[in-house]
């Protein structure tokens, strides 16, 4: 059969068969896990109870299924997670039947390879970097599926969807794989091992829109509540064992929700009324700034996760 | 411009920006994200600050796209980097690609997923060697939408007499490519001239502005509806008591349409047989097209892994182990003939040995290069490859998911080549 260019019609068909664009991550993200679990050994999705990992679990449901999940749930704990998060966290874990490895900063630090930050609030999201790498080590992965966004961090930005971290764990930016097409090279050399990020084309709105459209659970602290914070330097901080107001600090009882699921040390709550997916939709087509501003970790430095990055982090 | 509504049914552009180093290609897309409100608060005084502190005169727009420390430092873009804005029709999906020699492996890399591409140039400079580097490269990987925007008006005085003229030289370069659909728009990116809204300062431009072109491009026939192809992914026995016999085969649609009773073809065995379902989590399909991506059974047990293709009888791909290509190289190792490298076609892996190097490209000329026939970084070059199995394949313009392959070394596993199927 010879080329021919197309016709009218084939124009017109294309429009009845035309994806959603939400249909169209989807079935991408579906593709690069599928190419991930084809190519690798022993993968493994870093679950963290936020919503991304929550619709990565989902994708991933829908990728291998009727399958169960042909691989383990992994959660870096870092002992500061909001409680409802790690009630969540099990309650998925249980529905889907998938299987949950927990690692715990605390036991990196009993074991000597980490030591807490000093000060009054120590963050432990540095820290992770040395858990999650010790459990890759400990289980053998050799890919990590991540729920990182393109449009979450500049650093970010220029991530690939299949990337390669030599056997220090290490990203070099400057020196990442061409990726073309969809044609992803996982091939690598024994010890080192692939971050994979399934959701790298998402955006905060497409993620908010996926999960109303497919009618997902969330954690309760991602809906607007009452709670006790604390305004530190502009980061609204939820009353907690980890934090220890400084002079002059005190609690106030606002009506807030959080827009990212981080540690409760060091992610910051929006003052929201919005309590269900239509009114957090709303507010994030409308929102001025990024959900990793309300981050205390994030604003360390311009370069900061550009070098978390480059350490191993997620 | 604000954007409370994303309707959704809208669909989706992706395209590249390319130029070269001083043309003020992160301004651009600075200002297109900074205008159709897509940059936020907090990313704003970041750079407000950053700028204050290099004692800038106005807010360095090119700070938003440059996050590697080295970006910042160099002032240069290194990597490709996405960004993602939407206007209520259309979502978009950028790669912001870098002009820097050296790095054009990775101008490569984004238009391999576009289908609209900006090519950038100074209106004090005109059309240079490397907009015609990126214009070849656009229209190898056939991108069939090309929008040229002229720079820096602002420092041409706004003189019609400048576009024009560059207009003419762009015109004669692109009558011996093939490229669809040009449009030329004149613009100063950091004035924001022509970029969302119109300039007061060029009247005698009557086009469209940049985003207005962005959001009515018509993509219509990017996919390939015909030629069904079906390169199985992922080989799903789920061996559990609901699902006991079920044996699926998991991939994308990357051509054509499939439905249940459809008599189908497997490749490399021949086996014929026909689709009993097509499962999804959700549910059953009554067709599956591109670029969706779904579990296809079928109604005969035949041996079939991945790399296999699933396809129609009376619609073959082409099935050869001597394959001529284009490639473009992207590793400081020179390609080496006669040597191994393994190949990665659709879901197939094999190795391929480099037969004949035919000819390199001089992409400033498109003059066929003969008696030089070192291939290195960045050079585009016809070869002949023999592969050590059948690959299936289409040409390139005929479908670029089936007539794409990267080369990749067996002992580095880095990705080498770039290579479209003649």
């Amino acid at each position: 059969m010879g080329y021919q260019p197309w016709t009218m019609d084939e124009t017109d068909m294309s429009y009845s068969y035309k994806l959603s664009y939400l249909k169209q991550l989807e079935a991408e993200s579906i593709y690069i896990m599928r190419e991930a679990v084809a190519q690798f050994e022993k993968p493994v999705l870093l679950f963290s109870g936020g919503k991304d990992s929550i619709v990565m679990a989902h994708l991933a449901r829908k990728a291998f299924w009727p399958a169960k999940l042909p691989f383990p749930m992994l959660h870096v704990d870092t002992g500061h997670n909001f409680p409802e998060t790690i009630e969540f966290r099990d309650y998925l874990v249980n529905k889907i039947g998938a299987r949950l490895v927990v690692r715990t900063v605390q036991d990196s630090i009993d074991q000597g390879l980490a030591v807490e930050e000093k000060g009054p609030n120590p963050s432990r999201n540095g820290l992770q970097t040395v858990t999650l790498l010790s459990a890759i080590e400990e289980f053998k992965f050799d890919v990590a599926f991540g729920g990182a966004r393109r449009d979450e961090e500049k650093a970010r930005a220029k991530e690939r969807f299949f990337s390669h971290r030599d056997e220090f764990s290490q990203w070099d930016p400057k020196n990442q794989r061409p990726e073309l097409w969809h044609l992803y090279n996982g091939r690598k050399n024994p010890g080192e091992h692939f971050r994979v990020f399934p959701l790298s084309n998402w955006t905060e709105l497409d993620i908010w829109q996926y999960i109303s459209e497919e009618e997902l659970e969330l954690p309760s602290i991602y809906f607007s509540h009452q709670r006790e914070i604390v305004n530190r330097q502009g980061v609204l901080l939820a009353k907690s064992e980890f934090i220890t107001l400084l002079k002059g600090e005190q609690y106030e009882e606002k009506t807030i929700r959080f827009r990212t699921v981080g540690d409760m040390s060091c992610t910051g709550a929006v003052e929201s009324p919005a309590s269900n997916l239509d009114d957090i939709i709303a507010e994030v087509a409308a929102a001025r700034v990024t959900e990793r501003a309300a981050r205390a970790d994030d604003q360390r430095s311009e370069a900061a996760m550009e070098d978390r990055k480059k350490q191993g982090y997620f | 411009m604000e954007i409370k509504e994303q309707k959704r049914e809208a669909d989706l552009l992706r395209f590249i920006t390319c130029g070269s180093v001083d043309d003020g290609k992160s301004t651009l897309i600075g200002r297109l994200l900074y205008d159709t409100k897509t940059i936020f608060e907090d990313q704003l005084q970041n750079i407000e600050r950053t700028s204050q502190q290099r004692g800038e005169e106005y807010v360095n727009l090119a700070l938003l796209t440059d996050g590697l420390r080295a970006e910042r430092e160099q002032g240069i873009t290194i990597d490709v980097a996405y960004r993602y804005f939407a206007t209520p029709n259309r979502k978009f999906i950028m790669a912001d690609t870098p002009g820097h020699i050296q790095y054009t492996r990775n101008m490569v890399t984004g238009a391999s997923t576009a289908n609209l591409a900006i090519v950038l140039v100074d209106a004090r400079k005109g059309v240079i060697e490397q907009t015609c580097r990126h214009t070849f490269i656009t229209s190898l990987l056939k991108i069939d939408h090309v929008i040229l925007c002229v720079n820096k008006m602002d420092l041409v005085g706004f003189s019609e007499e400048v576009f024009n003229k560059i207009k003419t030289d762009f015109e004669t370069f692109i009558s011996r490519l093939d490229i669809a659909d040009v449009s030329y728009i004149p613009v100063s990116a950091l004035q924001g001239d022509n970029i969302v809204n119109r300039s007061e300062s060029m009247p005698w431009y009557e086009g469209p502005t940049l985003l207005y072109t962005l959001e009515n491009v018509h993509l219509g026939s990017d996919l390939n509806f015909v030629d069904a192809r079906f390169p199985v992914q992922y080989v799903s026995r789920p061996q559990t008591t609901e699902y006991h016999d079920f044996r699926g085969y998991a991939g994308r649609v990357e051509g054509g349409v499939f439905k249940p009773g459809d008599e189908v073809m497997i490749l490399p065995s021949g086996f014929t047989s026909t689709i009993n379902s097509i499962e999804t989590f959700d549910g059953p399909l009554a067709e599956a097209f591109p670029p969706m991506s779904v579990t296809i059974t079928l109604a005969d047990e035949i041996d079939i892994s991945r790399g296999d293709m699933i396809v129609k009888p009376n619609n073959q791909p082409q099935a050869s182990q001597d394959v001529e290509l284009m490639i473009c190289w992207m590793n400081e190792k020179p390609l080496v003939k006669g040597r191994k490298y393994i190949i990665r076609h659709t879901t197939r892996e094999a190795k391929c040995l480099v037969k004949e190097i035919r000819y390199k490209m001089n992409i400033n000329t498109l003059h066929k290069i003969e008696d030089d026939l070192s291939i290195g970084l960045n050079d585009i070059a016809r070869i002949a490859i023999r592969t050590t199995v059948p690959l299936f394949y289409d040409e390139y313009r005929r479908n670029s998911a089936t007539g794409s392959l990267i080369l990749v070394d067996e002992f580095t596993n880095e990705t080498l080549a770039a290579g479209i199927i003649l």
